[in-house]
C-alpha cells in the first residue's frame, strides 16, 4: 500500500515534470523551478542543521565499539572507542565512509529450534555503499554540465567509469551500480517482512525517486538521446544567473530535471537528512574521555537532593546506637 | 497435588513454548496493534507513597490492567510541552527523531525483540513509537499530511503502548552498536519514560528504589544499623571460610578512599559473595578505605526514571565524599552504575575538585584517565594492582570453576572497560572460555533484567530477553564445560541466575572479585577448605576429611 503511493506520486511527478517541455512552460520548469528548488534545498539544508546545532549537547554519550583507554599497557582501540579530537574524525570518516557500524550486521536465526546464530550480513551494506559512492560518482560526473572548462578530474572520472566501452556513448559502470543498488533496496523492503512492516511512505518514495532519476538519466544518454549542447547551455546559464532556455532540449529532460528538483527540495524535510545528521550524532562524534575532561552541561540546574545533615537528623539515634560516627550528637 | 506455578514463576513457563518463535510481524499494521497487557510481560505500577517521597507528579494508586489509568486532565498538554522541552535540550532526542531511515539493521539486535518476536520490540519501532506522534506535532510534513506522513493522533492508547514497550526496553545499547547513525534506543527510551512520569506513570520496581535512596542511602531502604549489621555478618563468614577477621570502616573521616557499590550486594547471593570479597581484599592489600551509609548505593536507578532523578541521588556520592575528606572515589563492580559514573556523574555533580587523581597505595600508579571524575573502577584498580604482583594469587585454587564472561551492557557500550576485567579473571582463573563473538564486548547482550526490569511479575519477558545471552552460555557449557558465569553488575548477578537456570542449568553465576578472592592466598590464612560461599572446594575438601580421618585412627 505504502509502497504504491509512493510509486503513484513519483509517476506522477515524472509526468508533471514532462509538460515542462511544452513551449509555454520551458522557462518555468527549466529556470524558476530548478532556482526555487535549489533555494529550499539550500536554505532548508541550513536550517535543519542549524536547527540541530542549536540544541545543546548537556552529557557526553558515545557508545563505544572497543576497548577504552584506560591503563597503559592495555591496547586501546582508537577508531572504536576513541579519547581525543583525531581519533574521534578517524571514527567519524570510517562511518561516513565505509558505514563501519552496518558493516557489523548480522542476521539472526534459530538453528535446530534450539540455537540462536547470528550470520555475517552484509547486503545492505554493500547495497547501501554501492547506492551512495556511484550515487557520489554520477553527481561528479554531472559537473560536466556545470562547468566550462571541465575540470580535469571529471574527465578523468569519466573514463574511468566507463572502461567497460560498452555501448556508444558508453555505459558507466556507477550508473549501473546504482540502479542496482536502489532496485536490491527496494526489493529488500518489500522481500524483508520486518522492514516492509516499519515502512513509511517516505521510505519508498525517495528509493523510487532516485530509480526515478537514474532510469531517466539513463534514457536521455542512451535511449532518446537529447541535444546535450543545448542542455548545457541551459545548465551553464543556471550557474551563471543569466538563464537560457534553448528549444532543441527534449521533453524527457524535463521529466528528468524536475525529479531532481523534487529530490532537492523535498531533501531538507526528510529522512534524507542523514546525510547531515550522522555528524551531529553524540553517541558517535564525541571522544570517550568522560573520566578525563568535564562535559558541561549549559542547562545543568540545582536539583532537590535530600542532604547528609537531614539524613542524620532523621537516623541519629540509630547510628549513634550503632556507633556509626555522626557529625552532631 | 502439586502446586502450579504463577505468571511470575520460572516455571510456569514451557521452553519449547518460548523458542516457539515466530519473528514475522502480524497482518495488522503496528498503529493498529493495540497493546495487550498480560501477566508475566509488564511491571507494576509505582505507588503513590514512593511518588509522594520524591514529589513526583499525579501520586495515586492505580493498575495497568486499569481502563482509566488516571491521567491529569491535561495531559496530552503535559506530553507534548514535554516533548518540545526535550527536543530543545537534547541534541541526541531531536537528531534521533529526525535522521532513522529505517534501515531495520537494529532490528534483530534486539533480545527483546530476539526472544518474543513482538515487532514493537524493534528498537526502530520502540522509537517510530515516539517518532509518529513528533511527525505528527512538530514537523511540517506531518502537520499537513497526517499518517501519510507516519503520523498519528497522541491518545490514551498511545500512552499506554509507550509505558508498555519503554518497559519493556533495558537501555542495553546493543542497537546503537549496529545503526548507521548511532541512534541510541536508550536515550529514546529515557525520553519516553520522563514523559510518561510527567503524568505520573512509573513502575514500583523502579520508582522504589529510587524513593528509598532518597531518603536512607540505598535502594533497599537498608538503615545505618542496618547496613552495619549486614558487613559484620559478612565478616564472620569471612573469618569462618578464611580464618581472618576484617575490619569494617564506615563512614569513616580522614580515609584515603571512599568505596561504593551497588546495594544489591548487600543482600542476596551471588552479589554478597563479591562484597565479601571486596572487604578482604582491602583488608588484605591494606587499603585505607570506608563505606558511606548515606550515599550507599552506586547503583542509580534515577537512571531508569529521569535524568533529574538521577542527578538527585547521584549527588550524594560527591558530597559524602567532600564531608569525610577522602582523595578519591573507588566504585565496585556494577553495570549502570558505571553508566552514570562515567557519563552523567562529573557533569550532574560535579567538579570535583576537592578530590585528588586517584592514585593507587599498592603501585604508585595515577589513573590519568580519571583525572576530572576521580572515580575509578575496580577492575582498572586490580588489573593495575595484579599486573605490578602485588595479590597473591594461587589460580590452581579455582581449578573446578571453568568460567566464561559476560560483558555488561554499560561497561562494555558507555566505557569499553573489556580487557580490565579479562586480565583479572585470567590471573585467578585457569579455566576461562569466550562466548561466540556476537554475544561478547561490544556485541554483548543483556541479562533481560536491567534498567529496573529485573522483577519477578517481569518474568515472561526476563526469560524471552534472557534467551540470546543464555543460549551462549549454554553453548560454552556445553562445548567447554562453563560452570560458572562471571559478571560484573549486581543486576547480573542477580537476574542472571534466573536466566541461567532456565536456559543453562547448572551454570551459576558469580562476580570477579569473588573469584580473586577465592584465589587469593592471605597473610595468616587458615587452611581454606571452603570457599566465600562456605562451600567445600574440590579437592581441598576431601584432602581435609581425610587426614581428619587419619588423625581419628591415630588417637584409637
Amino acid at each position: 500500500m505504502n509502497v504504491l503511493l509512493a510509486l503513484i506520486a513519483v509517476v506522477g511527478l515524472f509526468l508533471l515534470g514532462l509538460l515542462g517541455g511544452m513551449p509555454g512552460l520551458r522557462w518555468v520548469a527549466g529556470v524558476v523551478i530548478p532556482y526555487t528548488a535549489l533555494l529550499l534545498f539550500t536554505a532548508g539544508l541550513v536550517y535543519r542543521v542549524l536547527s540541530w546545532a542549536n540544541v545543546p549537547v548537556p552529557f557526553r554519550i558515545p557508545t563505544t565499539g572497543g576497548q577504552q583507554r584506560s591503563l597503559n599497557w592495555i591496547r586501546q582501540q582508537k577508531f572504536e572507542n576513541p579519547s581525543n579530537t583525531l581519533s574521534v574524525i578517524g571514527r567519524m570518516a570510517l562511518e561516513v565512509l565505509f558505514f563501519r557500524s552496518l558493516l557489523r550486521n548480522t542476521k539472526t536465526e534459530m538453528v535446530d529450534g534450539r540455537r540462536l546464530v547470528y550470520a555475517t550480513e552484509l547486503a545492505l551494506w554493500i547495497a547501501a555503499l554501492a547506492m551512495h559512492w556511484s550515487m557520489l560518482f554520477i553527481l561528479i560526473r554531472h559537473l560536466r554540465m556545470f562547468t566550462n572548462p571541465v575540470p580535469f578530474f571529471v574527465t578523468a572520472l569519466e573514463r574511468a567509469d566507463g572502461f567497460m566501452e560498452l555501448g556508444l556513448p558508453p555505459i558507466f559502470i556507477t550508473t549501473l551500480l546504482f540502479l542496482v543498488a536502489l532496485a536490491y533496496l527496494l526489493y529488500r523492503r518489500l522481500a524483508n517482512a520486518q522492514v516492509r512492516y516499519i515502512s513509511l511512505v517516505s521510505d519508498y518514495f525517495p528509493l523510487l525517486l532516485l530509480l526515478g532519476i537514474g532510469i531517466s538519466g539513463f534514457w536521455l544518454r542512451h535511449l532518446s538521446k537529447t541535444d546535450i549542447a543545448s542542455v548545457k547551455e541551459m545548465t551553464l546559464g543556471l550557474v551563471r544567473f543569466a538563464p537560457v532556455v534553448p528549444d532543441s532540449i527534449s521533453t524527457l529532460f524535463y521529466g528528468h530535471l524536475f525529479l531532481v528538483c523534487v529530490l532537492l527540495a523535498y531533501l531538507p524535510f526528510s529522512k534524507l537528512m542523514h546525510l547531515a545528521g550522522v555528524f551531529l550524532s553524540p553517541t558517535r562524534n564525541m571522544a570517550n574521555t568522560n573520566r578525563l575532561v568535564r562535559h558541561v552541561n549549559p542547562w545543568n540546574y540545582p536539583v532537590k537532593v535530600h542532604t547528609y545533615a537531614e539524613y542524620e537528623d532523621e537516623l541519629r539515634d540509630k547510628m549513634k546506637a550503632a556507633g556509626i560516627p555522626v557529625e552532631r550528637q | 497435588m502439586t502446586r502450579k506455578p504463577k505468571p511470575d514463576e520460572m516455571e510456569y513457563y514451557q521452553q519449547e513454548d518460548l523458542l516457539k518463535l515466530d519473528w514475522r510481524p502480524p497482518s495488522t499494521p503496528w498503529m493498529d496493534t493495540p497493546v495487550e497487557f498480560r501477566p508475566g510481560t509488564y511491571i507494576y505500577p509505582g505507588k503513590a507513597k514512593n511518588l509522594k517521597v520524591l514529589d513526583l507528579p499525579n501520586p495515586r494508586d492505580w493498575a495497568v490492567t486499569d481502563e482509566d489509568w488516571k491521567l491529569p486532565d491535561n495531559w496530552k498538554q503535559i506530553v507534548l510541552e514535554g516533548m518540545a522541552e526535550r527536543l530543545s535540550k537534547y541534541r541526541s532526542f531531536k537528531v534521533f527523531m529526525d535522521i532513522c531511515v529505517r534501515c531495520g539493521a537494529c532490528a534483530d539486535k534486539c533480545h527483546f525483540f530476539i526472544g518474543s518476536g513482538d515487532p514493537k520490540n524493534m528498537p526502530v519501532l520502540r522509537a517510530e513509537l515516539l517518532r509518529s506522534i513528533y511527525r505528527k506535532d512538530f514537523t511540517a510534513l506531518g502537520k499537513v499530511f497526517g499518517k501519510l506522513a507516519g503520523g498519528r493522533e497522541l491518545t490514551t492508547d498511545v500512552i499506554k503502548e509507550w509505558f508498555y514497550y519503554f518497559y519493556q526496553c533495558t537501555e542495553c545499547r546493543r542497537c546503537s552498536v549496529f545503526c548507521p547513525y548511532g541512534i541510541d534506543t536508550a536515550e529514546i527510551t529515557m525520553m519516553g519514560r520522563e514523559l510518561l512520569g510527567l503524568l505520573g506513570l512509573y513502575v514500583n520496581w523502579v520508582i522504589e528504589p529510587v524513593a528509598n535512596c532518597y531518603l536512607v542511602g540505598n535502594h533497599l531502604g537498608i538503615q545505618p544499623h542496618g547496613l552495619k549489621d549486614t558487613l559484620e555478618f559478612m565478616a564472620d563468614d569471612i573469618e569462618e571460610a578464611t580464618g581472618i577477621r576484617v575490619d569494617i570502616p564506615i563512614n569513616k573521616k580522614g580515609a584515603e578512599i571512599l568505596f561504593f557499590t551497588p546495594s544489591g550486594d548487600f543482600v542476596a547471593a551471588p552479589g554478597i559473595y563479591t562484597c565479601m570479597a571486596y572487604m578482604l581484599l582491602f583488608h588484605e592489600l591494606g587499603i585505607d578505605y570506608t563505606w558511606s551509609t548515606y550515599a550507599s548505593d552506586g547503583g542509580n536507578f534515577g537512571l531508569f526514571t529521569s535524568h533529574e532523578a538521577m542527578k538527585r541521588l547521584n549527588a550524594k556520592i560527591y558530597s559524602e565524599a567532600e564531608r569525610l575528606g577522602v582523595k578519591w572515589i573507588l566504585g565496585g563492580e556494577c553495570g549502570h552504575m558505571w553508566r552514570v559514573v562515567h557519563q552523567y556523574m562529573d557533569t550532574m555533580n560535579g567538579p570535583a575538585d576537592f578530590l585528588e587523581v586517584p592514585k593507587s597505595p599498592l603501585t604508585g600508579t595515577v589513573f590519568k584517565h580519571a583525572r576530572s571524575t576521580k572515580v575509578i573502577h575496580i577492575m582498572e584498580f586490580l588489573a593495575d594492582a595484579i599486573r605490578h604482583g602485588k595479590l597473591n594469587l594461587d589460580r590452581s585454587r579455582n581449578d573446578h570453576i571453568r568460567v566464561t564472561f559476560h560483558d555488561s551492557c554499560n561497561p562494555a557500550r558507555a566505557m569499553g572497560i573489556l580487557e580490565e576485567p579479562r586480565y583479572v579473571i585470567r590471573s585467578a582463573c585457569n579455566h576461562f572460555y569466550e562466548m561466540p563473538e556476537n554475544t561478547i564486548r561490544e556485541q554483548t547482550f543483556c541479562c533481560g533484567g536491567g534498567a529496573g526490569l529485573g522483577t519477578d511479575e517481569f518474568m515472561e519477558m526476563r526469560l524471552r530477553g534472557g534467551l540470546p545471552r543464555g543460549n551462549a552460555v549454554r553453548y560454552v557449557q556445553e562445548r567447554h564445560g562453563v560452570n560458572q558465569l562471571a559478571a560484573m553488575c549486581a543486576i547480573d548477578r542477580a537476574t542472571l541466575p534466573t536466566v541461567c537456570n532456565y536456559w543453562a542449568p547448572g551454570v551459576e553465576v558469580t562476580g570477579i572479585c569473588e573469584l580473586v578472592a577465592n584465589a587469593m592466598i592471605f597473610k595468616g590464612e587458615k587452611r581454606r577448605t571452603h570457599n566465600l560461599r562456605l562451600e567445600p572446594i574440590p579437592g581441598m575438601a576431601e584432602l581435609d576429611e581425610q587426614s581428619e580421618t587419619v588423625e581419628v585412627g591415630a588417637d584409637e
